[in-house]
């Protein structure tokens, strides 16, 4: 029996009763490049490990990179327009994935445009998959034009991912301030670089938090693994060795709502860095 | 004589192109060249903050487009430099805030008072994007050696030529240390899947992020090697024939080991 | 052999595996980018095989799927007649009569029409591979073993071409050579969008 927690309802699962209706949560930054994509896939599949059904749904219209990135390029034959225009159906146009069982995606259409997508029509395919899955995670592209709005509109819940640079801290602002009442939105703070933190070069997480003032849900250190990881098509949630995979373990537990330490990235000191002067980093 | 209006773009967010567009605008003014730099990014301007200068801004490219004050009201100079102006973007617009022809016309109003316009694109290939590339005449397409941020790159190249656009390539934030190990892929290699001229190759530099924080143009530096790249760059963009910095020779790369290793 | 593959492929570095794997994808992108030359990438393939069988151009199906490490078109073509001597009986569905009156040619084997491909005009689906040469106009003896061909594979191999290789071959007028000219024209060709 699971207790499935969202920000809205709570239901209990039985095998008698009705199932209980999934969490659609979308992953959203404003700047682009910050790891949305890596996050959605690497959370989806460390949902999918702990034995969820997780649907992935990739929202960047024309410059899909989710697919990619699981390493399914060569599984997907349609996408979601294929399914909003009814050529196809929902069943046909999932894609399960290669390592996890119960994780599928939904490719996004990399020939057409983000505005042929039909806002009502998302927000129903979105409900349909709530009630298959019981995480609903949406790849939202970068920026804040209609492929945003679209990502954004099905969804009950918001991660916003960051990293401690300027420009991404603005833009997660913004974002946050469209997003509205509706969405309390959790921070992903990525790619930090604890050796410049300590040195002053680089916001400092309690940095980026003070200013965004947001449940934080998960900080992730700077790893030369997830380039390799991309190459190969393989999330760093699959394997145990990385310290990243484990970040997002602990994403993953705490979304589901287990009793897990507070996210902090460890700052391993050394001589040098008790020697440097700490310099604030100004915005 | 009417300056070149160049968009830097990517397809992919956070490849670098308003990093590349501050830099290369800087070593342009450098060379005594007048320039200015055109945030496109509506909604979501950085290249005021890049630059230092988002305490200065008065009026944005919205409200030049709306009439609402001349261009040159708009402009902000940078003081650090003999020629470098940015023309900042609205915050709490959205991109629908201008058309194609709007951007068309304030882009050639821009290149009649300048040498170079250099246009910060947005990320993505929406309406953001095709403002961008309706003022310009030549792109610069900013990409780094990741499988997401090619293809993203391919696409945008497809679609610049589609309008029949010159483009050429940056790589970005290449590590030669990976390239060799087999795990990253190498400058050639980006260029070949591509089949775009490579204009330039900048490699991976924590200074960035540490400039960018103190609102520094790292060409300002004195003793960054990014320095050099751009000063490169800016000078193949003026036509002359620069052989390209081999990242691999032991000085250029025992340094960058050494200050990645020190982060 | 798909597992041999895959840990042949897992042996490579990463950056490796990257170009291979954005190469094909990018195919791919690139594929579904043109979908007018697709569309008269189908209508060549199905007149060059109408030449030789007939085909339901209606319940025609051709896509792209990857495969193992290499983009390959897969097309299904409902044969719905071959004649007695393997030969297509002209325009398709017509069960042998020709509009022009023309009766069929029986063709026999005969070894001086069987032209070598170097001295026919290439038929217009010639670029594409596997396609091969295609004699112009004459019957084509197949020696009794025609086979039904219930779907054809153009696998692109390790050096495909790219989509700006394959020209949208726009239908060639044929010329009239003097071997063919003393023939009547057999076959009308449907006109080309």
């Amino acid at each position: 029996m699971h207790v499935l927690q969202t920000q809205d309802e709570q239901r209990v699962q039985s095998d008698a009763g009705a199932a209980a209706l999934g969490r659609a949560i979308v992953i959203t930054s404003g700047k682009g490049g910050v790891g949305k994509t890596t996050t959605t896939a690497n959370l989806g599949t460390a949902l999918a490990r702990r034995g969820a059904n997780v649907a992935l749904i990739d929202a960047d219209v024309g410059l899909r990179n989710l697919d990619i990135v699981l390493g399914l390029e060569s599984r997907v034959k349609h996408h979601v327009l294929d399914v909003l225009e009814e050529q196809v159906s929902l069943e046909d146009a999932l894609v399960r994935d290669k390592n996890s069982p119960t994780l599928y995606l939904l490719a996004a259409a990399q020939t057409r445009e983000k505005d042929e997508v039909d806002t009502q029509k998302m927000i129903a395919l979105v409900q349909t998959l709530r009630e298959r899955f019981e995480y609903v995670l949406i790849d939202c592209p970068a920026g804040i034009e209609r492929g945003f709005q679209n990502a954004v509109a099905g969804a009950q819940e918001a991660i916003v991912v960051c990293t401690p640079e300027v420009s991404a801290v603005r833009d997660v602002d913004r974002v946050v301030g469209l997003l509205g009442n509706r969405f309390t939105p959790q921070l992903v703070i990525n790619r930090v670089r604890p050796q410049l933190v300590k040195k002053g070069k680089m916001l400092s997480v309690e940095d980026v938090n003070n200013i965004l003032r947001l449940p934080l849900l998960g900080v992730i250190a700077d790893e030369p693994d997830v380039i390799v990881s991309t190459n190969k098509g393989e999330p760093l949630a699959l394997r145990t060795d990385s310290k990243t995979a484990s970040a997002y373990h602990a994403i993953a537990a705490r979304i589901a709502g287990d009793d897990v330490p507070a996210p902090t990235v460890e700052y391993k000191e050394t001589f040098m860095d008790k020697l440097g002067a700490f310099f604030g980093g100004r915005r | 004589m009417s300056a070149r209006k160049i968009v830097f773009t990517s397809g992919k967010g956070g490849v670098g192109k308003t990093t590349t567009t501050a830099n290369v605008g800087a070593a342009l003014a450098k060379h005594g060249k007048r320039v200015i730099l055109v945030d496109a990014d509506i909604g979501l301007r950085n290249l005021d903050l890049v630059l230092g200068l988002e305490k200065r801004i008065v009026f944005d490219l919205v409200e030049v487009v709306e009439g609402r004050c001349q261009v040159r009201q708009a402009l902000i100079k940078d003081k650090r430099f003999e020629s470098l102006s940015i023309l900042p973007a609205a915050q709490t617009r959205d991109k629908d805030a201008v058309t194609e022809e709007q951007m068309a016309k304030v882009m050639d109003d821009l290149a009649a008072m300048s040498d170079y316009v250099l246009i910060d694109c947005p990320a993505g290939i929406e309406g953001g994007f095709r403002n961008a590339v309706a003022g310009a005449q030549e792109a610069i397409v900013v990409t780094t050696p990741e499988v997401s941020a090619i293809r993203d790159a391919d696409r945008v190249i497809g679609k610049l030529t589609e309008r029949s656009m010159p483009v050429r390539l940056i790589v970005n934030r290449i590590r030669p240390d990976m390239v060799r190990t087999g795990d990253m892929l190498s400058v050639d290699d980006v260029c070949e899947i591509l089949s775009a001229e490579l204009l330039g190759i900048v490699p991976d530099d924590e200074e960035i992020i540490d400039t960018t924080n103190r609102g520094e143009p790292v060409v300002l530096s004195e003793t960054n090697r990014l320095r050099v790249i751009y000063d490169k760059i800016a000078r193949r963009l003026e036509g002359e024939l620069v052989p390209f910095t081999n990242l691999d020779t032991p000085g250029f790369l025992g340094r960058l080991i050494g200050a990645l290793k020190a982060g | 052999m798909i597992e041999f593959f895959n840990r042949l492929f897992g042996r490579q570095s990463s950056g490796a595996t990257a170009k291979e794997r954005l190469r094909l994808v990018l195919m791919s992108d690139h594929l579904s980018l043109a979908p007018e030359m697709i569309d008269a990438m189908k209508r060549d393939l199905v007149d060059v095989i109408s030449k030789y069988v007939e085909v339901d151009r209606d319940k025609i199906d051709v896509h792209f799927e990857h495969q193992d490490r290499a983009l390959a078109m897969l097309a299904n073509i409902p044969i719905t007649g071959v004649s007695r001597n393997g030969a297509s009986n002209g325009t398709n569905g017509t069960n042998g009569h020709y509009s022009n009156g023309h009766s069929p040619v029986h063709a026999e084997p005969a070894p001086s029409h069987a032209e070598p491909a170097a001295s026919t005009e290439p038929g217009r689906g010639s670029e594409s591979p596997n396609a091969g040469e295609v004699p112009s106009g004459d019957a084509q003896p197949v020696s009794g073993h025609a086979q039904p061909v219930a779907a054809t594979e153009l696998g692109t191999g390790s050096a495909p071409p790219s989509a700006a290789e394959i020209s949208p071959a726009k239908p060639k007028p044929k010329p009239v050579t003097a071997k063919n000219a003393a023939r009547p024209r057999r076959k009308r060709r449907k006109t080309q969008q």
